[in-house]
């Protein structure tokens, strides 16, 4: 092994949010970076391009969030999502980070806009993104560029060289114009990962979910909400290369969203919102739980999980006229009929079941005062399961019917790290190779989720990864110094012969 | 009078709103109700918040809708759902698509909206039939030297030509806005204009606030970066435009109630507002043309090239030629400077109300909806997702 350092200080593997906040961190310390893109230039940013907002703590109302949302009323909304599976430490650096991140996001390009309307009740607690997380990549995008960063897209990370923890050279993949590919060995001083879960590898998702009791892979019917370039497949080799792991398999922020959405990419527009207004049936025309427990926002993060639980990952949200302009106008039109005997046969249902389920539902609704606005008291009594709120009879033709499916959004399984970002193997710290976003949201949700805090995760510690990677930089430039105090900097070979020269005797 | 509201209802008829959708029309309601189940783009411009009002989208509020979209680009550039996402959103597209559309539609008379189907050729024909005309009238010159143009034309000749073709694009043009604000009225709550909308509708028109991004840094052209010479080439042109204008008018009032007659000189009202006008129409003209061609190809519809660029290309022919004829002044070539300016001058009063000024005109009236809807209570209650 050759002792001439890598010419390249900080390689940042990924093109989302969490790559982007790491690559601009490294770059301001004054570190070279060079991001790796998997996806192409139109496809980039991950799951960012569909996020919405960052849930911020702040003791005071700023510019576009209203009132305080402080750090202990975040840290116990996130011990309420997560059920307990969080690590308190992690998730207060995530939260703190919140306050104080947003005039260096402003800085790179990020512009804020007041709460979007249908969506008032995160004004207080969430920072909206003007143009949604696409424009802010974008703007991330740009930034790297002014700032010389330099930037492959098509180049897919498939394997990486440690040596006792160290990274040493990541083996990227380029796809090229015409179809072909070529490979590279690039090394760097130090090394950010930053590149998604598993959401769109199917067959790690088959895996992970197995087979449920009617013999089907409850992961086949899965959407995917996201990205299609998220394969995992660093989670792999790091796993492999004996790094210390977090997260459940299955544990993923996962939605119920119209089961018409596309396999990919559907981001926001595919969610199914009146679920809280209506009935939700399986495809044995049976409810299967609480459609009125809390606030849909409460309560959207745990559907996905309880479709996915259903005999072939369906169910249809229904609903009838008097639903129409409470919810957000959905992207498909419902199946719309003047009777539920109709509804039930164009949705292919047994109708005597589903007219039973219904006509049960009806008669057991207690309505009193409706407001979809607060937590009323139109109940069910005697009904299993109960419907607590927004209990009307469903009655008034025409009814809707929206057919759900989980949407999972990004995995929770990933690589343990600690308040630097570090990778760990066996319990010690690599000293710079680091990981930020989905790749180590585990060590924040181990399960549950709660709207933003996807991009706070990302945005905390992708700028830690950054400020991280370009401190093991300095410190590798100490050694250095220490050692060859006499050497010429010009001596330093180009890595990318070295790593091929390298690469070609191994 | 009896005449003309004659012709109005014909016209209305003609522009009544539809229930069967044109392709166009079809797709902003497809690409719309995308938009309206995402709404990330609500703080960009005002096409989001009225679509927020909205639960579905007839064709009044798909005309409406169309001509408040600026085609500034910030929702393509922000878009998860643009190509090559199979939703392929393009608002700023499917927008400029419909409001071709609904040119030709209200434009009065009604046979004469058949002239967006070829905007380009028919600005070209116009021009050089105006050239032809102006050739002829001006080749019988005199030939001895002549440092005044009314000694080419007089004055009584040049307002017999243009002052009916003026009238006219009037006319023509408050029909068809009329007949525009008659289908969106409804549709944008049918309240009435109040002070505090007109005042809002007049600075949001007058500053071109649409093609500032919602963050005041400008709007897209060649990429996802913001830029703010797009709004400062247009304020250049439209400005310079109202300044020749402004010119024209004060030099008619010299004309009739002062007994002064051109050739102005240098220092007086009309000379500073015209040259001023013209460098600064010239200049936005010359820019708005540049910011054109380097546009990204995702923005507006292609197909509308040659009506944006020859409109562009007309008003910078009538700023310089303008500028030319005053500095042609004593020269032999004076006549020809007269004649071309004098031509360019015709042939956009020729297609005012047929080319891509119109949608100055029903921008404005849309924008003055916007004000106005704003303002009115919505009815619906959304639950929040």
């Amino acid at each position: 092994m050759s002792s001439i350092p890598p010419k390249l200080d900080v390689l940042v593997v990924g093109g989302g949010n969490a790559a982007l906040c790491a690559a601009l961190m490294a770059r301001e310390a004054g570190c070279s970076v060079r991001i790796l893109e998997s996806a192409p230039k139109l496809w980039r940013g991950g799951n960012s391009t569909h996020t919405r907002n960052l849930r911020c703590m702040h003791d005071a109302p700023q510019d576009v969030l209203l009132e305080a949302y402080p750090e202990e009323e975040f840290w116990q909304d996130l011990l309420k999502v997560t059920g307990g599976l969080t690590n308190e430490e992690m998730a207060r650096i995530a939260i703190r980070h919140s306050a104080t991140c947003r005039p260096w996001m402003f800085k790179h390009g990020v512009r804020f806009q007041p709460s979007l309307s249908g969506a008032l009740h995160t004004a207080r607690t969430n920072a909206f993104f003007m143009g949604g997380g696409k424009a802010l990549i974008n703007a991330y995008f740009r930034s790297a560029q002014n700032l010389g960063i330099a930037i492959d897209y098509d180049c897919t990370v498939v394997d990486l060289e440690l040596q006792d923890g160290q990274f040493k050279a990541a083996k990227a993949i380029h796809r090229l114009p015409g179809g072909s590919t070529q490979e590279e060995w690039i090394q760097a001083k130090s090394c950010v990962l930053a590149c998604g879960g598993f959401e769109s590898n199917m067959e790690k998702l088959k895996a992970a979910w197995g087979q449920n009791e009617w013999g089907e892979w409850t992961a086949e019917n899965f959407l995917v909400r996201g990205t299609r370039y998220n394969h995992g497949v660093l989670i792999d080799v790091l796993r492999d290369l004996g790094a210390d792991m977090i997260g459940d398999a299955t544990q993923a922020h996962m939605v119920a969203i119209d089961a018409r959405a596309p396999a990919y990419d559907g981001g926001i527009c595919t969610r199914i919102d009146c679920v809280s207004l209506g009935v939700v049936v399986n495809k044995f025309a049976q409810r299967f739980y609480d459609e009125g427990e809390d606030f849909w926002p409460k309560r959207y993060a745990i559907w996905g999980r309880l479709v996915a639980l259903q005999p072939g990952q369906i169910a249809y949200s229904i609903t009838d006229a008097k639903a129409v302009g409470r919810f957000m106008p959905p992207v498909f039109d419902g199946t719309v009929c003047n009777t539920l005997e109709e509804l039930a046969q164009t949705l292919g249902l047994d109708q005597e079941v589903f007219m039973k389920t219904l006509n049960d539902y009806n008669q057991a609704c207690q309505v009193g005062h409706f407001d979809h606005t607060t937590l009323d008291n139109c109940h069910t009594e005697g009904l299993t399961p109960v419907k607590s709120h927004w209990a009307l009879p469903i009655n008034t033709a025409p009814f809707y019917a929206y057919p759900v499916r989980p949407g999972i959004t990004f995995t929770y399984l990933g690589l343990k790290t600690d308040k630097t970002t570090a990778v760990h193997f066996a319990g010690q710290a690599s000293q710079n190779l680091f990981v930020a976003g989905e790749m180590m949201s585990g060590n924040v949700l181990g399960k549950g989720y709660t709207a933003g805090v996807g991009m706070t995760i990302g945005t905390a510690f992708g700028r830690i990864a950054g400020s991280s990677a370009a401190q093991s930089v300095k410190a590798q430039l100490g050694q250095q110094l220490g050692q060859h105090s006499g050497q010429h900097p010009g001596s330093h070979t180009d890595s990318h012969l070295l790593s091929k020269e390298k690469h070609a005797s191994a | 009078m009896q005449v003309l509201e004659q012709l109005v209802k014909e016209a209305q008829d003609l522009s009544r709103p539809s229930l069967v959708l044109a392709d166009s029309e079809r797709e902003v309601a497809r690409q719309l109700q995308i938009c309206n189940a995402c709404r990330y783009c609500e703080s960009f411009c005002a096409v989001f918040p009225a679509m927020t009002r909205r639960l579905s989208f007839a064709q009044s509020d798909i005309h409406y809708m169309a001509n408040l979209c600026h085609n500034c680009g910030s929702c393509l550039h922000a878009c998860q759902y643009a190509e090559p996402h199979d939703f392929a959103v393009n608002i700023p597209r499917s927008m400029a698509q419909v409001r071709l559309k609904t040119y030709e539609t209200y434009a009065w008379p009604a046979f004469m909206g058949v002239t967006y189907a070829k905007n380009g050729l028919w600005l070209t024909l116009c021009l050089f039939a105006s050239l032809a005309l102006f050739i002829g009238l001006l080749l019988p010159a005199p030939t001895q030297e002549v440092s005044n143009f009314y000694g080419l034309m007089s004055h009584e000749t040049m307002v017999s030509w243009f002052a009916p073709v003026f009238l006219f694009d009037v006319l023509a043009l408050s029909i068809g806005v009329y007949n525009f604000l008659s289908n969106i009225t409804p549709a944008t709550s049918g309240a009435a204009l109040t002070t505090p909308a007109a005042l809002e509708a007049t600075h949001n028109i007058m500053s071109l606030k649409y093609l500032d991004g919602g963050h005041h840094e400008g709007c897209n052209n060649e990429d996802d970066a913001f830029t703010l010479w797009r709004q400062r080439m247009h304020h250049f042109t439209f400005y310079g435009f109202l300044l020749c204008f402004a010119s024209t008018s004060v030099a008619t009032l010299y004309h009739y109630l002062l007994g002064e007659h051109a050739p102005y000189a240098w220092g007086t009202w009309p000379k500073v507002l015209g040259v001023v006008g013209g460098m600064s129409l010239l200049l936005g003209t010359l820019g708005l043309g540049w910011l054109n061609l380097k546009r990204h190809p995702w923005h507006g519809d292609l197909k509308q090239k040659p009506m944006d660029l020859g409109f562009i290309a007309l008003l910078a022919l009538c700023a310089s030629t303008g500028l030319l004829l005053w500095v042609s002044h004593g020269s032999t070539f004076l006549p020809s400077m007269l004649a071309a300016h004098l031509a360019s001058i015709m042939a956009l009063f020729l297609t005012l109300p047929y080319g891509k000024f119109a949608h100055g005109i029903y921008r404005s009236a849309a924008l003055i909806r916007f004000s106005v809807e704003k303002r009115q209570a919505t009815g619906l209650v959304l639950k929040e997702d």
